[in-house]
C-alpha cells in the first residue's frame, strides 16, 4: 500500500463524513459519493439530540449506565462491545462536536446543556435547538470541507454507488457509481469502501426519512454477499404528523422538555382539545408508566398510542391521532429549545402548536437492522480494539458499513438521540478499521489487474442499457407505492404471521411486475426514473429480508411486536418476583436472544441466527412500567 | 392511513404549468398537468403524484418531472424554486395557499440542469473562499471547547440554521450567472465563524476572503435576501457586521501596513 492510499466512502451523512475525516486525517485520499451535497444528507433531519453520559447536573450519570439503558432499550440484541465503545466514547464525541464549533445550547454558566430523552431517567442528551442533526452534520460537512480545499478529499456528489468491484478472491476493490446528472458510468478503484448510506424508509413508502432513503446500496450490497442482520426490528416513532407525501417526525425532544400525551377520557369527544378540563383527559402514558412517564422508550410508546387508536377506538374523533402537548409550557421556552419543530408543525399543519395541541400518529422511522458487520474485542476495556481491521466490516472483505446501514448498536430498539452517536461513532472506528485493512493487503487495489474494473463497469452499463429500453405498462413509482403501503400495513407495530407471508407473497409479485416496467425517460440528462427503476429492485429485495426475518422471528422483543407469540402480563408489578413468568421469560431468551442473520439467495432470503456474546451485561427482563 | 388530520380526496383537480428543458443547451417550454385534490397536499406531493402519471393536459405522455428534493421538511434544502414566480422551498409550499394555475419554475441565478433542477456549486465554492469552518487541531480528546453565553449561542444558533437553498441568492439583484458574488449567505457563515470562540482566531482570514471583486461589497442594499430566507436568517445584520469588518481591515492595510496580521475580532484590535 502506497503512504497515501485512496479510500471510497459512500454516503454524505454523519457516518460517512466522520469516516472521511478520520481517514483524511491519516493522510489518506478520499473519494466521497452521494445521492446529494453531503449537506443535504438525512442526518440533517436529527432534531432531538445526542447522548453521552457527561454528567454536569449532578445527577451521577455515567458512561456505564448509558451502556445499561442502550442493551436494555434493545432489550439485549444490540452488539455489547460496540455498544460499550460506544457510549464510553460519546462525552468525548460531544466535547470534539463542541470545539468544531456546534452551537449547542448552553446552560447559564456557558457549559453544554443536556436534556432528558426516552429510555434513561438522566439528562444525557446534548442538544442544538431541535435541529440537532442539522448542526452536527454542518460540523462535520465544514471540516470535510476544508480537507476538500486541501486537495485530501473529493467529493462525488449526485453520484450514485452501484456495486462493487471484486477480485477472484472475492475482495472488494473499489465500486462501480453512476453520475447522476450525465448518466456515465465508472468505476472507483479503493482500498477499502465504507457503505454509510443510510436506512431503508423509504421502502415503507412515507416514513420520516428522506426520500433519498431507499436502502438501495444496502440492499445491492446484500445481494452481492453482504449479510444483512436484524431486519426485522424496524423502529415506528411514537410521534409523526401524517402528510400526503411523508410523516413528518416530531421529536422526542418535545417530551424530554414536558410535552405530555392524551387524549380525551370520552370516546369520541368532539370538543376542541382546549375545551376539555383537566380531569376529562387521559394521560394514558404517564398513568401506566409512572416512573418514565411520556418518556418510555419508543416501541413502548409507540404500541401504547397505536392501542388506545386502533384497539379501544380513543383516537381523537375516533380516527388514528393523539393529542401531544406542550401548551402548558411557556413560548419563550419552547422557541429557545424546540423551536425547528414547532415550526415544521405550524408550516406543515398551520395551527400553532405553543396555543393548540398537535395530532401525532406513529410513523416509521428507522431500521435498527442493517448489515451485518463485525468488532475485535480489546479483552481488557471490552470495547472494540483501537485500529482492529475487523471493526465495522461486513462480510465481504474490503467492504465497510457504517451508522444506520450497520447493524450493530440498537439490537431490538434504538434509545433517542443514540443514532446520531452510533453514526459518529461508527465512522470513528470504521475509517482507521479501513486503513488497517489496506495495509494489511499485499497488493494495493489499484494495482489490481484492470480487467476486474472492466466487468463490473461493462456489467452496469449493460444493465442501464437494457433498463432504459424497458417500455412495458407498469410505472416504477406506482410500484414503490405498493411496495410501501404493504410494508406499513403489515411490517410495522403489530405483525400476524399470515400478514407476513402475504406480504412476501406480494414482494413476488411485484418482482415479476418490475419486468414490466415502463421506465418512462429516455433521456440521457438526469434520468432520475433510470436510476430509480434499479434501486427499486434492491427495495424489494430489502422488503423481502425485513418480511421473512419478521416472519420467522416468533416472540415480541423491542419493535417487533407479535400477539400471538406475546408472554402474559406477569403476576407481580415486578417481573422478576413471578418466578412463573420468569420461568417463561426464561426459556424465550433463550430461544430468541439471537442475532437474526439474512443471506441472498435468488429464491429469497436465507436466514441464519447467532448467539449473542454479552460479556459486558447479562440480560434481564426489560420492564418499564 | 386514515387520520384526525383528515385527508379527505375529493374530485377537485389542480393544474400546474411546470417548466421542462431536456437539458441546459436546449430550448425550454411548460408542461400542463391536472392532479387530483388531496387535502394537506403540497407542491413536492404533487409532483410524486405526477411521477405516477406523467400525462399532460393534451394527454401526451412525457418523461417525469426531474427536481431536486430530498427531506421534505424544510431542513436539507434541496427543493427550492420559483412558484408563482416567487423563490420558496417546495416542500412547504402548500397546496390550499397557493393559486392556480401553480406556476414551476427553477431558479434563474443557477445553471439549469434538467427541468427543475439546477446546479448550485457556487455556494459551497463560496463557502470554501470564506473558509467556512472551525480549524480545530483534530478529533483526538482534547476536552470540552470553550465556554459560551447563551446569549451568544442563540445568534450563532440562527446564522448555523442556513440550509444552503439558494433562495437569498435568487432574490438578489446582484447576483448573475456570469459574475461571482458570494452572496448573503455565505457572507452570514462567515459572520457566524467569526463569532465561534476558536473560529475568531481566524477572523482576518474571512474578513480579508470577503473583500475585492465579488464580496461583500459587492451588495447593494436591495434587501431582498432577508425576505425570502426560509429560515428567517437576519442577513442583512450579517451583510452590514461583515461590511464593517472589511471597512476597518481596509483602513487598517492603509494606516498600518507594516503591522502583522492579528487574529482577534478581524478589527483594529
Amino acid at each position: 500500500m502506497a503512504a497515501a492510499a485512496r479510500f471510497t466512502v459512500v454516503g454524505g451523512g454523519l457516518a460517512g463524513l466522520m469516516t472521511t475525516i478520520k481517514l483524511a486525517e491519516a493522510g489518506h485520499q478520499v473519494d466521497v459519493l452521494s445521492l446529494v451535497p453531503v449537506k443535504r444528507s438525512h442526518s440533517v433531519c436529527a432534531q432531538g439530540g445526542i447522548n453521552g453520559a457527561v454528567n454536569t447536573k449532578g445527577e451521577g450519570d455515567h458512561p456505564d449506565i448509558h451502556v445499561k439503558d442502550t442493551l436494555r432499550g434493545g432489550d439485549f440484541l444490540a452488539e455489547q462491545i460496540s455498544v460499550k465503545g460506544m457510549c464510553h466514547a460519546a462525552p468525548g464525541i460531544i466535547y470534539l462536536l463542541d470545539r468544531m464549533g456546534v452551537t449547542f445550547n448552553r446552560t447559564p454558566e456557558g457549559l453544554l446543556d443536556f436534556r432528558r430523552f426516552g429510555g434513561t431517567l438522566h439528562h444525557r442528551t446534548a442538544f442544538a435547538g431541535a435541529t440537532t442533526g442539522q448542526q452536527l452534520l454542518y460540523a462535520l460537512d465544514e471540516q470535510v470541507r476544508r480537507y476538500e480545499a486541501e486537495g485530501k478529499v473529493t467529493k462525488y456528489e449526485y453520484w450514485e454507488w452501484l456495486g462493487t468491484v471484486k477480485d477472484d478472491s472475492g475482495r472488494c476493490i473499489g465500486s462501480v457509481a453512476v453520475d447522476l446528472r450525465t448518466m456515465e458510468i465508472r468505476t472507483f478503484p479503493a482500498e477499502a469502501v465504507c457503505l454509510a448510506t443510510g436506512g431503508p424508509g423509504i421502502v415503507f413508502g412515507r416514513s420520516t426519512n428522506s426520500i433519498i432513503n431507499t436502502g438501495t446500496a444496502a440492499g445491492r450490497a446484500y445481494m452481492e454477499g453482504a449479510r444483512y442482520a436484524n431486519g426485522e426490528f424496524i423502529q415506528v416513532h411514537p410521534t409523526s404528523i401524517p402528510g400526503e407525501d411523508k410523516l413528518r417526525l416530531m421529536s422526542e425532544s418535545v417530551r424530554g422538555e414536558g410535552g405530555r400525551v392524551w387524549v380525551p377520557r370520552k370516546k369520541g369527544d368532539t370538543r376542541a382539545p382546549q375545551q376539555i378540563p383537566e380531569a376529562e383527559r387521559w394521560y394514558f402514558l404517564e398513568e401506566k408508566y409512572p416512573k418514565y412517564k411520556n418518556l418510555v422508550p419508543r416501541d413502548v410508546a409507540t404500541r401504547e398510542i397505536f392501542m388506545v387508536c386502533r384497539e379501544l377506538g380513543m383516537g381523537i374523533n375516533g380516527r388514528d391521532g393523539v393529542y401531544l402537548d406542550v401548551t402548558h409550557i411557556p413560548a419563550a421556552v419552547l422557541d429557545a429549545k424546540i423551536k425547528g419543530v414547532m415550526e415544521i408543525y405550524e408550516k406543515f399543519v398551520g395551527d400553532d402548536p405553543r396555543k393548540v395541541p398537535m395530532v401525532i400518529f406513529p410513523g416509521m422511522h428507522y431500521s435498527m437492522g442493517g448489515l451485518y458487520v463485525n468488532f475485535e474485542a480489546d479483552p481488557k476495556t471490552l470495547t472494540p480494539a483501537e485500529g482492529s481491521p475487523k471493526n465495522q466490516s461486513t462480510t465481504i472483505p474490503g467492504l465497510y458499513a457504517a451508522g444506520e446501514a450497520d447493524y450493530a448498536f440498537h439490537g431490538a430498539n434504538r434509545l433517542g438521540a443514540n443514532s446520531l452517536l452510533s453514526c459518529i461513532y461508527s465512522g470513528m472506528i470504521g475509517g482507521p478499521a479501513m486503513a488497517s485493512f489496506a495495509k494489511s493487503q499485499g497488493t494495493s487495489a489499484a494495482a489490481m489487474p484492470e480487467k476486474h474494473f472492466q466487468a463490473a463497469k461493462q456489467y452496469w452499463q449493460d444493465r442501464f442499457a437494457t433498463m432504459i429500453k424497458m417500455s412495458g405498462t407498469e410505472n416504477p413509482y406506482g410500484l414503490a407505492k405498493e411496495l410501501g403501503d404493504t410494508m406499513t400495513e403489515n411490517c410495522t407495530v403489530v405483525r400476524y404471521n399470515d400478514r407476513l407471508k402475504k406480504t412476501i407473497e406480494k414482494i413476488r409479485e411485484l418482482k415479476e411486475r418490475w419486468a414490466n416496467v415502463n421506465v418512462l425517460d429516455t433521456g440521457n440528462v438526469a434520468n432520475r426514473a433510470l436510476s430509480y427503476t434499479n434501486q427499486l429492485w434492491n427495495m424489494f429485495e430489502l422488503g423481502e429480508v425485513i418480511a421473512t426475518s419478521a416472519l420467522l422471528r416468533d416472540e415480541s422483543r423491542g419493535a417487533h411486536y407479535k400477539p400471538d407469540f406475546s408472554l402474559p402480563e406477569p403476576k407481580t408489578k415486578d417481573p422478576t418476583q413471578d418466578p412463573e413468568w420468569m420461568s417463561l421469560w426464561r426459556a424465550r431468551h433463550e430461544k430468541w436472544a439471537k442475532t437474526t442473520v439474512a443471506t441472498y439467495s435468488e429464491a429469497g432470503p436465507k436466514i441464519h441466527y447467532e448467539d449473542i456474546a454479552t460479556p459486558v451485561l447479562d440480560p434481564e427482563p426489560r420492564w418499564y412500567a | 392511513m386514515d387520520t384526525a388530520q383528515a385527508s379527505a380526496v375529493t374530485t377537485k383537480t389542480i393544474t400546474f404549468r411546470i417548466w421542462r428543458q431536456d437539458d441546459p443547451a436546449k430550448p425550454g417550454h411548460f408542461d400542463e398537468f391536472k392532479v387530483p385534490y388531496v387535502k394537506g397536499a403540497n407542491v413536492i406531493s404533487c409532483l410524486m403524484e405526477i411521477q405516477r402519471n406523467p400525462v399532460t393536459v393534451e394527454g401526451k405522455r412525457v418523461a417525469p418531472v426531474i427536481w431536486d428534493a430530498a427531506c421534505l421538511e424544510e431542513i436539507c434544502g434541496s427543493c427550492a424554486m420559483n412558484i408563482n414566480g416567487r423563490v420558496r422551498m417546495a416542500c412547504s409550499a402548500l397546496i390550499d395557499k397557493l393559486e392556480q394555475p401553480i406556476t414551476l419554475e427553477p431558479m434563474s441565478k443557477f445553471p439549469v440542469v434538467r427541468d427543475l433542477t439546477v446546479n448550485r456549486d457556487r455556494m459551497f465554492d463560496a463557502l470554501k473562499r470564506i473558509k467556512g469552518w472551525v480549524p480545530i487541531d483534530g478529533t483526538h480528546n482534547l476536552g470540552p471547547g470553550q465556554r459560551q453565553a447563551p446569549v451568544d449561542q442563540s445568534v450563532m444558533y440562527v446564522l448555523s440554521t442556513c440550509i444552503t437553498c439558494g433562495s437569498c441568492l435568487e432574490a438578489c439583484p446582484q447576483v448573475t450567472q456570469d459574475n461571482d458574488f458570494v452572496g448573503a449567505a455565505a457572507i452570514s457563515q462567515a459572520r457566524l465563524f467569526n463569532m465561534n470562540p476558536t473560529g475568531k482566531m481566524n477572523s482576518e482570514e474571512r474578513v480579508r476572503s470577503l473583500m475585492g471583486p465579488g464580496g461583500v461589497q459587492d451588495c447593494g442594499k436591495a434587501q431582498n435576501c432577508v425576505k425570502v430566507c426560509p429560515k428567517e436568517i437576519p442577513l442583512v445584520t450579517s451583510i452590514a457586521v461583515m461590511n464593517r469588518e472589511v471597512t476597518k481591515l481596509t483602513i487598517k492595510d492603509i494606516f498600518f501596513q507594516d503591522e502583522s496580521p492579528k487574529g482577534h475580532g478581524g478589527g483594529l484590535g
